[in-house]
């Protein structure tokens, strides 16, 4: 099933060899997305999946067939690296690890996810500090 | 020195010296978590002080392979660890555990990281890896012992029905958990300990939305509803958690819920060190119970614990 993912100008100009986004995980994560068996244990237990596009195991099913589309999906900002599916996985793949990888590849070419201009002033003095320097290490390149 | 050889020294009544390390929100939104922290450990006996020139751990780990640079900044407060002469530092805050953890062993196991990052930096000795990272929950479990904690109770918590919740920092990955991923115990031992009801939950190592809280408030409102709902429905009065951001997520934006959902009523949310200290007798006013957004005061008011 073809999923409607949304279309970011800069993140579709990110090019890739034949097979080389797969790679590119791998050398990030250090880990063969290949392995994946595509048994959807990750998405059964993430708790984020209600509010994702793509289901975590889809997404790495994209990296497996090479289809770069996967960096548009919310799918990979979603993931607050919990750890629970690299928890549970039974091939023992590290898929926080993964998603990090795919985050990863969309902020080394300057492209953030977050805009620090919109957070109030409020927020700012309410929120915990090591909210805010979480979501920057996450969101921003 | 084996973990019980330590314990044995302990409970004979040995002062035990400890080094802590604080990080960005102990010293500014969970100063409650901290004060708690210290006069328990005053209470027991044994002595905490804060360590010289500690700088943040980055809250998150660093998840890639050839990411070097982020390990810097969690290398250098342990590196001063060992420049005070010690080999051992203690956590209140569940990430700076987690990250400090992570780059200990990553640097442990990975040498030739280890000599990057020591070849880096040029203002600091080289980090020999021999600290060891605790989090005080550790610390109390394994070094003093809930038992001897047992024996100090002198309001036990009874009546009082209590969920643990653990949420991800403390049990996952597994290379760095103070517990099991799954089925982690160490909270409810400790609740146990102090008298009070343990209401078990599957959802007490789900996560609580963790930094989203700042960009997407509804989806860790609707976490917290999530998460407090299932153990109201098993008659818990209030939770217990250890770290900063669930309780911020918990306790804020669990209280923001009761706009969203009808006839929510968000439950109080207490530190552990917080029980503690009021099961230890000691004055509530440590607690700081006024930062909560829903206060745990009344509950303890009504359960007739502490308190005049």
């Amino acid at each position: 099933m073809k999923k409607k993912l949304e279309s970011n100008k800069e993140i579709n100009a990110i090019k890739f060899k034949k097979g080389g986004l797969a790679a590119e995980v791998q050398e990030l994560s250090g880990e063969n997305v290949f392995a994946c068996y595509q048994c959807g244990t990750c998405s059964a237990g993430c708790p984020f999946i209600d509010d994702m596009d793509l289901g975590p195991d889809e997404a790495i099913r994209y990296v497996i067939l090479d289809r770069k589309e996967v960096l548009n999906s919310n799918t990979i900002w979603m993931c607050a690296s919990c750890y629970t599916c690299a928890e549970r996985c039974p091939r023992d793949l590290n898929i926080t690890k993964i998603m990090e990888a795919l985050r990863q590849i969309v902020l080394r070419k300057k492209i953030d996810r977050t805009k620090v201009v919109k957070i109030s002033k409020k927020e700012k003095e309410t929120i915990p500090q090591l909210a805010f320097v979480s979501l920057f290490r996450k969101n921003i390149g | 020195m084996k973990r019980h050889e330590k314990r044995y020294l302990n409970v004979l009544g040995e002062i035990m010296k400890l080094l802590y390390y604080p990080g960005c929100t102990l010293k500014t939104s969970a100063t409650n978590l901290e004060k708690s922290a210290f006069a328990i450990v005053e209470a027991l006996g044994h002595e905490m002080v804060e360590m010289e020139d500690w700088n943040c751990c980055g809250v998150v780990a660093s998840l890639t392979d050839d990411d070097l640079m982020h390990h810097l900044a969690p290398l250098r407060s342990l590196i001063h660890v060992e420049d005070q002469g010690e080999n051992k530092v203690i956590t209140l805050c569940d990430m700076c555990c987690n990250t400090l953890k992570q780059t200990n062993l990553r640097v442990k196991e990975n040498p030739d990281d280890l000599e990057t990052l020591n070849l880096f930096m040029d203002r600091e000795n080289d980090y020999k890896g021999t600290v060891e990272v605790l989090h005080f929950l550790e610390f109390l479990r394994d070094e003093v012992g809930f038992d001897v904690i047992k024996k100090k109770v002198k309001k036990p918590l009874k009546d009082i029905k209590i969920m643990p919740y653990y949420g991800c920092m403390l049990l996952r990955p597994r290379e760095v958990a103070i517990d099991d991923a799954e089925e982690p115990t160490i909270l409810s031992d400790l609740l146990s300990a102090l008298g009070a009801e343990v209401v078990d939950n599957p959802f007490k190592i789900e996560c609580c939305g963790s930094y989203h809280t700042v960009e997407n408030k509804e989806l860790v409102s609707k976490r917290a509803h999530r998460i407090t709902t299932f153990a109201t429905e098993r008659g818990a009065d209030a939770m217990v958690l250890s770290c900063p951001l669930c309780k911020f997520n918990i306790d804020t934006r669990g209280k923001e819920a009761e706009k969203m959902f009808e006839s929510y009523k968000q439950i109080p949310v207490f530190y552990y060190t917080q029980l503690i200290a009021i099961a230890l007798g000691l004055d509530p006013e440590i607690c700081g119970f006024d930062d909560h957004a829903v206060n745990p005061i009344i509950l303890l008011k009504n359960k007739e614990v502490a308190l005049e």
